[in-house]
C-alpha cells in the first residue's frame, strides 16, 4: 500500500448525497480479475451519456476542476461492498475523499487502499463545496499526522478523526495482512480453545 | 450488566485486542464468489502466503452467471474468465466450490443457509454486502471488501473495531398482505439509509419471533440498506428446526449440544443498546419505493412526499415521478422476482398463490429467478412451475440476475421494474433502468395487472 502523510491539491466538488458504489463503478464493469484500470469507468454513467458522448455538466468533466481530492455529499459510498469503488477512485488519481458521512464498508475499503476518507462537519462540507464552486483553483491541505484539513488562503480548517491503528498503517504503508500473518500463533491458540 | 446477542457472539470470537486499536476477530465461515475473490487470490499468491483454513471456505458462482442455458458455455468472454478463475483458484487451494450447474449452486446467501453452513453463534463473512442475511440465524455476518477477503484467506481473522448496538423492535399484528419485505422496507423508510452506519442491528419483537427463517433472512438481508453492517435475530425453535438435518449442520448428539449452547445466545433482559427504535406492526402496509435509494419508500396507498433537497429532486427526476403523486395505476412493463432478498421457496409460494388461475398482463415481461438449484427443484416439485407457465411468467435458472444486471438480465433504458430485490439505485438493473422495490406479492400483482395496484384493497 502507498504511504500517505500530507497532500496539497485542488479538489473536485460532487454536490450529491448518498453516492452509492453502483454509481462509483457500475456492476457491469466488475468482470475484471485484477485491481487496475477501473478509473476509466469511475462514475461511468454520470460522466458519459448512454451513446458514449461526454456529459459536460458532470464535475469530473468540467475543465474548471482538477485535483486529487474529491469532495462529496453526505453518506458517500453506501451500498455494495465492492472494493472496485475504492480501486476506481485511486486508479483515476484521487488520494482523498471528503464527505460529512461515509458508509462503513466503503470507508474500510478506502483505508485498505491508501485512499484517505476524511469525515468533516456538515457546515465545513457546505462551505468547502461553495468555495470550490466560486473559486475552483482553491488548494486544500491535508495533514494526516496532525489530522487536519485546511483551505489555503482562508481560515477554513477542521480536525478529523481516524483510528490510531489505521493512521499508522496509512503513514507507513502497512496493511492488515502483515499484522495478521505475524499473529498466526495466537490465532492457532485461539482455535484450540474456542468455547463455542 | 447483561449482554446482547451481538455481544455474546462477538466477544466469544475475539482473539486479542490491539491497545488503542481494533480487535482481531476470528471468522468461522468464509463464503466466496467469482466477483470479489480473484484479486484476493492473486494478492496471496504474489506475496507467497498460503490459504490458512481452506476447509472453512465455501464457494459458489452467482453474480455473473447466465439464467438461461447454464449447461452451455458462457458467451461473454470476461464472465467466462471470471468463473474459470474461481474454479481454478478453488481447485488449487482445496476449497469446496458449487459451480454453475451443481445441485447445490445458487446465490451465496440462499445456498449457504440451505446447506446448513449458516448456524447460530458463528461469525461469517463474504465479499458481498448482503452477507447480513445470515444474521437471521443469530450469527454475526457481514460484507467485506476484497482486501479483507485476502486477510481472511491469510489468517481466518479480521482486524475490526466493535460496532455499536442498535435494536429495532416491532410488536403487534401484521395486516393481511404485509410480508417480511414490507416490514424491512417500512423500517428503512422510517430510519433512512444511514441510520445504522457504525451499528449492528438486532430485530426483536413478536413480529420477528413469528416469522419463518425465510422471512427473517429477507429482513436481515436489507440491514445494510439502512447502513448497518449486519442484522441479527435471536435463535429459537424456528431456527433450530430449520438447521436440523441439513448437510453441514451438526448431527445427533452434537446437534443437541449445539442447541443447548445456542439457547444461551439471546439478549439478556438487562442488556442495553446504544440506540433503540420500536414500531407498531399494525401501522405497516404493503410498501413500495419511489426513489433511488431504499429509504425512499412509502405505503403503496400513500403519495410521494415533497422535499426541496436537490438530491431528492434529482432522484425523482431520474425516476420520472412528481412529488405528491400516487404510484397506483402506474403502468409497469417489467417484473422481477428474485435476488438474495426474495428468491427462496416461500417467496415463490406467495407469488404462485396469488397468480394461480390468473394471467400476466400482455405488456409485462415477468422474470422469476430462483435463488438456488434447490429452490428451482422445489418450484418444479411443488407444481408451482405449472402455475407460472400457465400465467405466462418466465422461470429462469438460479443466480443474482437482474438484481444487479451483471449478466444479460437487464431492464431496458427508461423502463420501470417492480422488483423484489434490495437496491433501487440509478441504473442498478441496467443502464437507465428505474427500479421500484416491493414484496413478491406486490410484484406478482403488478405483473398480473400490468400496473401498480393497491394490493391491500384487493385483498380485504
Amino acid at each position: 500500500m502507498e504511504k500517505f502523510t500530507t497532500l496539497q491539491s485542488r479538489a473536485i466538488p460532487l454536490h450529491i448525497e448518498n453516492v452509492d458504489t453502483d454509481q462509483i463503478i457500475p456492476a457491469r464493469f466488475l468482470k475484471a480479475t485484477d485491481r487496475k484500470g477501473f478509473g476509466d469507468n469511475l462514475f461511468r454513467d454520470w460522466r458519459y451519456h448512454k451513446d458514449g458522448s461526454v456529459n459536460t455538466d458532470f464535475a469530473l468533466n468540467d475543465s474548471k476542476y482538477s485535483g486529487k481530492i474529491l469532495v462529496a455529499g453526505d453518506n458517500f459510498g453506501c451500498g455494495s461492498s465492492r472494493e472496485h469503488a475504492a480501486w476506481s477512485l485511486t486508479d483515476y488519481g484521487f488520494k482523498v475523499v471528503v464527505s460529512s458521512f461515509f458508509a462503513d464498508i466503503f470507508k474500510g475499503n478506502a483505508l485498505n487502499n491508501g485512499l484517505l476518507p476524511i469525515q468533516v462537519s456538515e457546515e465545513f462540507l457546505s462551505d468547502l463545496l461553495d468555495l470550490l464552486v466560486s473559486k475552483p483553483e482553491t488548494e486544500i491541505v491535508v495533514n494526516l499526522e496532525s489530522q487536519t484539513i485546511s483551505v489555503k488562503g482562508s481560515d477554513l480548517q477542521e480536525d478529523f478523526e481516524i483510528d490510531a491503528y489505521k493512521k499508522t498503517c496509512m503513514i507507513n504503508g502497512y496493511d492488515d495482512i502483515d499484522y495478521l500473518v505475524n499473529n498466526k500463533e495466537q490465532i492457532e491458540a485461539f482455535e484450540a480453545q474456542k468455547i463455542y | 450488566m447483561g449482554k446482547t446477542l451481538f455481544d455474546k457472539v462477538w466477544d466469544s470470537h475475539v482473539v486479542s485486542t490491539i491497545e488503542n486499536g481494533p480487535q482481531i476477530l476470528y471468522i468461522d465461515k468464509h463464503l466466496i464468489h467469482e466477483v470479489t475473490s480473484p484479486q484476493a487470490f492473486n494478492e496471496l499468491e504474489e506475496r507467497g502466503i498460503p490459504i490458512f483454513r481452506p476447509n472453512q471456505i465455501v464457494a459458489t458462482a452467482d453474480h455473473n452467471t447466465p439464467t438461461l442455458h447454464q449447461d452451455k458455455p458462457i458467451k461473454d468472454a470476461l464472465s467466462r474468465n471470471q468463473l474459470e478463475q474461481l474454479s481454478e483458484n478453488c481447485k488449487k487451494n482445496n476449497i469446496t466450490l458449487y459451480e454453475l450447474g451443481h445441485k447445490y449452486n445458487g446465490i451465496v446467501h440462499v445456498m449457504a443457509p440451505e446447506l446448513g453452513v449458516t448456524q447460530p453463534g458463528l461469525t461469517m463473512v463474504c465479499g458481498d454486502s448482503h452477507t447480513s442475511t445470515h444474521g437471521a440465524f443469530g450469527a454475526i455476518a457481514f460484507g467485506i471488501g476484497t482486501s479483507q477477503v485476502a486477510q481472511v484467506f491469510a489468517s481466518q481473522c479480521l482486524l475490526l473495531t466493535k460496532p455499536k448496538s442498535l435494536r429495532v423492535t416491532v410488536n403487534g399484528q401484521l395486516k393481511n398482505g404485509v410480508l417480511p419485505k414490507d416490514v424491512i422496507l417500512y423500517i428503512i423508510s422510517k430510519l433512512g439509509t444511514n441510520s445504522g452506519t457504525g451499528y449492528f442491528c438486532e430485530y426483536a419483537g413478536n413480529v420477528f419471533e413469528e416469522m419463518s427463517m425465510e422471512g427473517r433472512m429477507t429482513v436481515c438481508n436489507m440491514s445494510i440498506e439502512m447502513g448497518a453492517r449486519g442484522g441479527m435475530i435471536a435463535p429459537d425453535e424456528t431456527t433450530f428446526n430449520y438447521v436440523k438435518g441439513r448437510k453441514f449442520a451438526p448431527q445427533g448428539e452434537d446437534f443437541e449440544k449445539k442447541v443447548a449452547y445456542w439457547k444461551t445466545l439471546p439478549t439478556d433482559d438487562d442488556a442495553t443498546f446504544d440506540k433503540e427504535y420500536s414500531f407498531d406492526a399494525a401501522d405497516i402496509e404493503p410498501m413500495i419505493t419511489y426513489g433511488t435509494n431504499p429509504g425512499m419508500g412509502i405505503k403503496i396507498s400513500e403519495n410521494i412526499p415533497t422535499d426541496e433537497n436537490p438530491s431528492f429532486k434529482k432522484s425523482l427526476s431520474y425516476m420520472n415521478f412528481e412529488a405528491g403523486e400516487s404510484l397506483i395505476n402506474k403502468p409497469i412493463n417489467f417484473v422481477f422476482i428474485g435476488s438474495c432478498t426474495n428468491s427462496r421457496i416461500e417467496d415463490f409460494r406467495v407469488a404462485a398463490d396469488y397468480i394461480k388461475g390468473k394471467k400476466k398482463a400482455a405488456n409485462v415481461t415477468a422474470w422469476l429467478v430462483p435463488g438456488s438449484k434447490q429452490v428451482e427443484t422445489q418450484i418444479i416439485d411443488e407444481g408451482l412451475k405449472t402455475i407460472f407457465d400457465d400465467a405466462g411468467f418466465e422461470l429462469r435458472q438460479p443466480g443474482c440476475s437482474a438484481c444487479l444486471a451483471m449478466n444479460d438480465d437487464k431492464i431496458p433504458q427508461g423502463e420501470y421494474c417492480v422488483s423484489t430485490s434490495n437496491r433501487n439505485f440509478e441504473g442498478r438493473q441496467g443502464q437507465g433502468s428505474r427500479t421500484i422495490l416491493a414484496s413478491p406479492l406486490v410484484a406478482a400483482a403488478t405483473a398480473v395487472e400490468g400496473k401498480i395496484i393497491d394490493i391491500s384493497k384487493q385483498l380485504n
